[in-house]
């Protein structure tokens, strides 16, 4: 079962991987970040550097890990250093090209919520929180963004900022005197989105195969912009297909779990 | 220098109710064994200070350990949230539960602050970030030398600092190995900090020479507790017990059935009881 039929999950996996390139050094989270990521090392880019926050540089496991922390990505890094040293030298010091976050909620800016839905005092929804996101969406060249498309994910407005994209008005980078890029594409389960140069919003580039733009905006909490040009996304081919559903398999075998995205 | 001792003892003897205390272990190594000792001694009004709460903090937070949380990320990693961390927080039980919350990077700086002996950390962070306006302890000061805006944090001081390693030797002396997180840096910061260990051997063999080793005169406790990291684990011993991360997401969820498992596991455990299930096969393990 190749080529012919494909999830949309493993349609937003396979577009997230193809962004990255080569001679990308890439700041992975855990989840659809890493199988992302690990895709691309697969097919692609097979000399794509993966770093990890609990401090593995040149990280090739060879299943997913459920942890950020997992043994098998010490066992299969260059080396691994302190989560102080990662987060000063490697993060700080400006050596990662690539950083991928998601998050419970984005904007049109492309601002990123994990902290709480509500009230931050009276939560509604305590969320887990930062982690890294905070630095990473400011510290690496380019944010990519990975996040299943729906509205209370995609919103006008965030309860919270954990982290920062282009700021509320699209030009708070600019202000701030940062000289990374930020968030520079977000990926979904129906469509690729890049900024509008001059604004910073977030406009939708590419359909899925089989996704309408009435789906898009239905999913939406903005009013969302489309491109000028808007195309089809590449449906997966039986090469990225067979190196993803091998790569969830034998993660599901080492994990005992049903399947890992 | 250090003393060897049981785990009851070192507990009793340097962890205090009101302490600011940090168990760390950046999802490797984290003590769980010593965390159920403090449950069992019914220490409370702990402030607890870890970047990744994980489900210790969870154990430690729903049986009533904590009157404050210093930490950056709050979930059950891969698997979602932390029922009693969220029940503390949305509703106050089992008592309400003071944050104190930061990034990543600002725990990592803290941590390696207060190892310098420094009053606090300055880096290039928060930018942004709504968590600067929640957390009156994030500041933003000027480089005197190039007027650029970098964050600061209070350096971290825990009282007591404890953490899991490998093996201690003879003398005392501690060696980490693997992803070794925060560790080093959260002993050094500490006034008093206690170690567990999986194994105590005559000297270590076969080491390089820029190993990561705790020098005997800076940890005051080391206690043997083969197994004291589980369900995390313990490299080149024992693997992650992912399954048990899965199944907490259950016990956890309902107050009763999370007071059950205290009850049973730690309130009726024992540090002798990790072993089994650390080194069981991941097949036999049960929850």
């Amino acid at each position: 079962m190749t080529g012919a039929t494909y999830s949309a999950s493993e349609m937003m996996t396979v577009a997230a991987a193809r962004a990255l390139r080569n001679d990308d050094i890439c700041f992975v989270g855990i989840g659809l970040p890493s199988a992302a990521c690990n895709l691309a090392r697969l097919t692609h880019a097979p000399r794509l550097t993966l770093v990890y926050e609990s401090g593995t540089l040149d990280t090739k496991p060879t299943v997913l890990p459920l942890s950020i922390g997992d043994g098998e990505l010490c066992e299969t890094a260059l080396t691994t250093v302190s989560v102080p040293e990662m987060f000063q030298y490697w993060l700080q010091g400006g050596r990662i090209s690539v950083g991928f976050l998601g998050g419970a909620q984005i904007d049109r800016f492309g601002n990123l919520n994990s902290t709480v839905i509500g009230p931050y005092d009276r939560p509604k929804v305590r969320l887990p929180g930062s982690g890294g996101a905070t630095e990473i969406a400011t510290g690496c060249r380019r944010i990519y963004i990975v996040m299943r498309h729906n509205p209370r994910a995609f919103v006008e407005q965030l309860a919270f900022v954990t982290s920062l994209g282009h700021g509320v008005t699209g030009g708070e980078r600019r202000a701030m005197g940062l000289t990374t890029e930020g968030p520079a594409l977000v990926v979904t389960d129906l469509c690729t989105m890049t900024p509008d140069s001059e604004t910073k919003e977030f406009e939708v580039v590419s359909l899925h195969p089989g996704v309408t733009r009435e789906q898009v905006r239905e999913n939406t909490g903005w009013d969302v912009r489309f491109a000028a040009q808007v195309g089809e996304t590449p449906a997966p081919d039986s090469h990225e297909l067979d190196a993803l559903r091998d790569l969830n398999a034998r993660t599901a075998r080492a994990h005992g779990t049903t399947g890992a995205e | 220098m250090s003393e060897f001792t049981t785990l009851a003892d070192a507990i009793a003897r340097f962890v205090r109710s009101g302490d600011r205390v940090a168990l760390e272990g950046f999802t490797h190594l984290i003590p769980f064994a010593a965390g159920h000792e403090i449950i069992r001694q019914r220490i409370t009004d702990l402030t607890l200070v870890r970047m990744t709460p994980d489900l210790l903090y969870d154990q430690m937070i729903g049986s009533g350990c904590a009157r404050r949380l210093v930490f950056s990320w709050g979930g059950n990693p891969g698997v979602g949230s932390l029922h009693r961390f969220r029940d503390a927080v949305e509703r106050g039980w089992p008592r309400p539960l003071e944050i104190e919350e930061h990034s990543h990077s600002a725990m990592a700086h803290a941590y390696a602050a207060g190892a310098a002996g420094m009053p606090c950390a300055v880096f290039r962070g928060y930018r942004g970030s709504d968590l600067a306006k929640v957390n009156p302890n994030i500041k933003f000061i000027t480089c005197p030398f190039t007027g650029e805006a970098l964050a600061s944090v209070p350096a971290h001081r825990p009282d007591v600092t404890i953490v899991h390693a490998q093996k201690a030797d003879r003398a005392g002396n501690v060696l980490l190995e693997g992803i070794i997180g925060v560790q080093k840096e959260a002993v050094l910061a500490a006034r008093t900090a206690i170690v567990t260990v999986e194994e105590i051997v005559e000297h270590f063999e076969g080491l390089g020479t820029n190993a990561v080793i705790l020098p005997s005169w800076t940890v005051r406790a080391v206690v043997a507790v083969p197994g004291g990291a589980h369900p995390s684990y313990a490299h080149g011993y024992y693997a992650r017990d992912h399954a048990f991360y899965v199944a907490w997401d259950a016990i956890s969820r309902d107050r009763e059935s999370f007071r059950w498992w205290i009850e049973e596991h730690v309130m009726q455990g024992r540090p002798e009881t990790f072993k089994d299930r650390a080194y069981a096969p991941a097949a036999s393990r049960r929850t």
